[in-house]
């Protein structure tokens, strides 16, 4: 690894892989850096060493990642991974731990690539052994040959639950039930889009999906869930009817993985279609901060065949700042295929905006899961007059644990506009600060400082 | 239609003004705290959560008096909070150190101390210096580079955030009006009441408490008074929660109640509180590695930086208005070491209209004008 | 809790406080565990509530576990190794492990 690179990609999912491929081409000198064990992101996951000999389980579009992984190796890119970059700032200095080993890198262009997780469903319980996201399931499923065993529950809407419903049953998972929790007005906002998304690619895959998964499960209508137990889940219970069970798979879509972003200073804004904060990027995905891109999901949610075409047109725009002559593809053909990927976003967002129910709990349910905060003491406190997550924080201790608010924050957010009658984009976000994820003090202490900065603490 | 509705309006709804605004409250006014918004430049959920006596008071004797009469009030304080809220603010006075890693740091640091305590008229109390072995008694995991450090049993801590928490339910629960998002532009006095004016409304009350720290030194001159301050930023490095292994608060690096380590004590000349410095964080976790070598492998969850509330001397400033009766200053850089004071001691003597000069009076801005001319 | 699809590959050993268990070259820790059925990784240093996996990408941090004597790794980031060890996690961590 150098001391420094033309672009560091940060995340090796479908926009970073492409945006290094990209790069790497055109002959910057790139680097690619990965937290998991292997490349391809959430949806590409162990897509290089795949256990999962079946390829029907897993499906086609989980494949085509296969591609994108050869070209992203063979393209001369540097990838790391194991790879835990934890802070970036407007200086383009790109803090990553390696095999605990903490340095910075200095970069001349940043593509920041981190993805997606999944929106917070704070619903009483949620904490318990035995209870996880569908996109965990579907993690082990894709990079461990992992399927579950006991009674399994799966609850929530969107396009991954459908997906992971369907993979788990075509490698032979017994599914006790799954749960819709989409309410049914949602319908006839989405039908608006309706016509964009009939000429979507989503439209005929996500059709297919739904039927296979009802074909051949229980799909039922629900509005409230609830896990039950002490040491570990024991039942489910929905709209007061109980199910025994093992594992309950929740899901109710997913939400730009913005921590690094946000820590690095980029401008982001409240997106109401997609009730989530958003980056404010320009066409090639550059952000407030000069230098520093947001590619993929992170720069709002369009899906892994979208992410790959920003993560193009996010380091075509890098190739051209820094080596004007390099021979770059064409951005408008990726700009083209975007647009066709994106045409169907606005039906997905409209038909799986999950419930304010869901969304927004109440009583004794946990929102901040690492300090143990319950929604009755945010709601409480916001009533006093605390007006916004980073007082919030400072009265409750949520957003302060090791996750550093990535489970709670949008909860958060939304209770407290909620209570004080703001708008999400009002309340804003809880300010984040490197590292955003957890180093050790003994790698910051052996981080270089110069004269001054010693000099601001030794005196 | 809010005419006179209130005794007191305290600018401020930090650590500094809700003590104040509390301490009012217990006196009978109807109180108003005006504060700013979420993303306000907060030093009190930046601060450090010492309830510190040892160094405080070279260069104006009194407020070495001044703290410690703070550091005594605070039990009875913290337990009054409780009573009240029933919410537990975890002040402890276990004593605490300064901890030099070279004889060097050391022999500065007993300097220091004699300075200090030499002074004329100055309050006298237990400060010792305590070479490697004698510290090592009392905190066994420090590291072979620590070549000893200053004791005092007056030092101790407190849970910072819970106090901010606790005494905005105390407030709470005494109908005290607080009223975030009202960061307030202009204050005038007519008819022997003071007009605020704030983007959301303008609030009367019958007198004024100013304690909105550093932007004390803006709103200050709007009734004839003044707070010259110098902001500073400081930085801090917190672990994950660990099992308790340190019972005494060391000046840069204390264990929280909850099992945090917190570790800083760092001075920049900004005013950002947004940024960060990586290399000054670095620094602060060398020496905290170097202290208690055991800290190596524990996680850094979080940073912070914010900007501490600084006057120009370092010291409080206490004042009441000639010009605008019923208006007042409380400011000051240690506002959880001197919350009981202005709790117990400040409030009281703005509800009854003058503050006491026996007790404050060193504290006056006026000392400003004292040393320029001198 | 889960089980293995078929014919997985290689496989090797390693202990959860103590107990072996197999594991697949190519599982992180957190999988390993799962593919187990060890139905909690840690008890939270706030409530000594017991928690298990719940992301496994990374964010949530509910799988931190000690491995190979350090404390409150990410389990589902840490591939298996051949003879690790790996422990539950207990409330609050240790301080020096």
């Amino acid at each position: 690894m150098n001391e420094s690179y033309d672009l560091v990609v940060i995340g090796g999912g479908p926009a970073g892989l492409a945006a290094a491929s990209t790069a790497a081409r055109a002959g910057l000198a790139t680097v690619l850096f990965d937290e998991n064990p292997g490349i391809g992101g959430q949806i590409y996951r162990g897509i290089t060493a795949n256990p999962v000999r079946n390829r029907a389980i897993l499906g086609e579009e989980y494949w085509a990642g296969t591609a994108l992984a050869a070209e992203a190796k063979a393209s001369g890119a540097t990838i790391v991974n194991g790879a835990t970059v934890w802070s970036l700032d407007a200086s383009l200095a790109v803090g990553v731990s390696v095999a605990g080993r903490a340095r910075t890198i200095q970069a001349r262009r940043v593509i920041v690539a981190t993805g997606a997780l999944e929106r917070p469903f704070a619903i009483p319980g949620w904490t318990l052994p035995g209870v996880m996201t569908a996109g965990a399931a579907q993690t082990v499923l894709k990079a461990q040959g992992l399927l579950p065993n006991g009674r399994t529950v799966l609850a929530g809407s969107g396009p991954l639950l459908w997906l992971l419903a369907a993979q788990m049953l075509r490698a032979g998972a017994r599914l006790e039930a799954v749960f819709d929790t989409t309410p049914p007005l949602n319908w006839s906002r989405a039908a608006l889009y309706l016509p964009d998304f009939l000429l979507s690619p989503y439209f005929k895959k996500g059709l297919a999906l739904m039927r296979e998964v009802k074909r051949r499960t229980k799909v039922r209508a629900a509005r409230h869930i609830e896990a039950v137990g002490t040491d570990k889940l024991r039942e489910v219970v929905v709209d007061g009817r109980r199910i025994p069970s093992d594992l309950l798979l929740l899901h109710q879509g997913v939400v730009p993985n913005v921590n690094l972003a946000i820590a690095a200073g980029i401008d982001h804004r409240w997106d109401a279609r997609q009730l989530c904060f958003v980056p404010v990027l320009d066409a090639d995905f550059g952000s407030s901060v000069p230098g520093i891109a947001v590619a993929g999901d992170g720069a709002g949610i369009a899906g892994g065949t979208a992410a790959a075409e920003r993560g193009r047109i996010a380091a075509i725009a890098a190739v051209r700042a820094l080596a004007p002559d390099a021979a770059v593809p064409d951005p408008q053909s990726a700009r083209q295929r975007l647009q066709r990927e994106e045409l169907g976003r606005a039906f997905l967002d409209e038909l799986y905006r999950p419930p304010k129910a869901l969304r927004r709990p109440e009583g004794g349910t946990i929102v901040c899961r690492c300090e143990e905060v319950t929604a009755a003491e945010v709601r409480k406190t916001a009533q006093m007059g605390c007006e916004g997550p980073n007082q919030m924080k400072a009265f409750l201790r949520c957003g302060m644990g090791p996750c550093q608010g990535r489970l709670c924050g949008l909860t958060v957010t939304e209770l407290i506009a909620e209570e004080r009658g703001r708008t999400p984009d009002e309340v804003g976000y809880y300010r984040l600060r490197p590292p955003v994820k957890p180093i050790t003090l003994g790698e910051l202490a052996s981080l270089p400082a110069s004269e001054a900065e010693r000099r601001a603490v030794e005196r | 239609m809010l005419k006179d509705a209130y005794d007191v309006a305290v600018v401020g709804g930090g650590l500094v003004g809700v003590a104040t605004a509390w301490g009012l409250a217990r006196e009978g006014c109807r109180v108003v705290v005006l504060d700013e918004g979420d993303r306000a430049v907060r030093a009190s959920r930046g601060n450090f959560a010492l309830v510190w006596v040892q160094s405080k008071g070279y260069g104006l004797a009194p407020y070495a008096g001044w703290t410690v009469r703070s550091s005594e009030a605070w039990a009875g304080f913290a337990e009054t909070l409780k009573q009240e809220t029933g919410l537990d603010v975890c002040f402890q006075r276990p004593g605490g150190f300064h901890l030099a890693l070279s004889e060097a740091e050391l022999q500065a640091r007993a300097d220091a101390l004699k300075r200090l305590h030499n002074q004329p008229g100055i309050v006298q109390y237990k400060a010792e210096i305590l070479d490697h072995a004698a510290v090592k008694r009392m905190l066994p995991d420090i590291g072979p580079e620590v070549a000893g450090g200053s004791y005092c049993p007056l030092d101790g801590h407190v849970n910072s955030l819970r106090l901010f928490r606790t005494l905005h339910t105390a407030l709470n629960a005494r109908g005290v009006t607080y009223l975030p998002d009202h960061r307030v532009e202009a204050i005038t006095r007519e008819g022997g009441e003071f007009q605020l004016v704030t983007a959301r409304g303008t609030i009367t009350a019958g007198k004024v408490a100013l304690a909105a720290g550093n932007a004390n030194m803006r709103l200050a001159p709007m009734v004839g008074l003044e707070a010259p301050m110098l902001p500073e930023r400081g930085q801090i490095v917190v672990t994950e929660r660990l099992r308790p292994f340190l019972h005494h608060p060391v000046v840069t690096l204390r264990q929280t109640d909850e099992g945090t380590v917190m570790i800083g004590d760092s001075r920049e000349e900004s005013t950002d509180p947004r940024g960060l410095t990586i290399g000054v964080s670095a620094t602060e976790a060398s020496r905290a590695v170097r202290m208690f070598p055991l800290l190596a492998s524990a996680n850094v969850v979080r940073t912070w930086s914010a900007i501490r509330v600084m006057t120009q001397d370092g010291f409080p400033i206490y004042d009441q208005s000639e010009s605008h009766p019923g208006a007042f200053t409380v400011c000051c850089h240690s506002g959880v070491t001197l919350a009981a004071n202005h709790a117990l001691t400040v409030a009281p003597m703005i509800a009854r209209g003058a503050l006491d000069a026996s007790l404050v009076g060193p504290f006056s801005a006026r000392r400003f004008h004292v040393q320029a001319a001198g | 809790m889960f089980k293995r699809l078929g014919d997985t590959g290689a496989t090797l050993t390693l202990t959860v406080d103590g107990k072996p268990i197999r594991a697949r070259i190519g599982d992180t820790v957190a999988a390993a565990m799962l593919a187990a059925g060890i139905d909690h990784c840690r008890t939270t240093p706030v409530s000594g509530a017991p928690r298990a996996p719940y992301c496994l990408m990374g964010v949530c941090f509910e799988c931190l576990v000690t491995v190979d004597g350090v404390g409150s790794r990410q389990g589902c980031l840490v591939p298996v190794a051949e003879g690790m060890k790996v422990e539950t996690q207990l409330g609050k961590r240790e301080a020096g492990r």
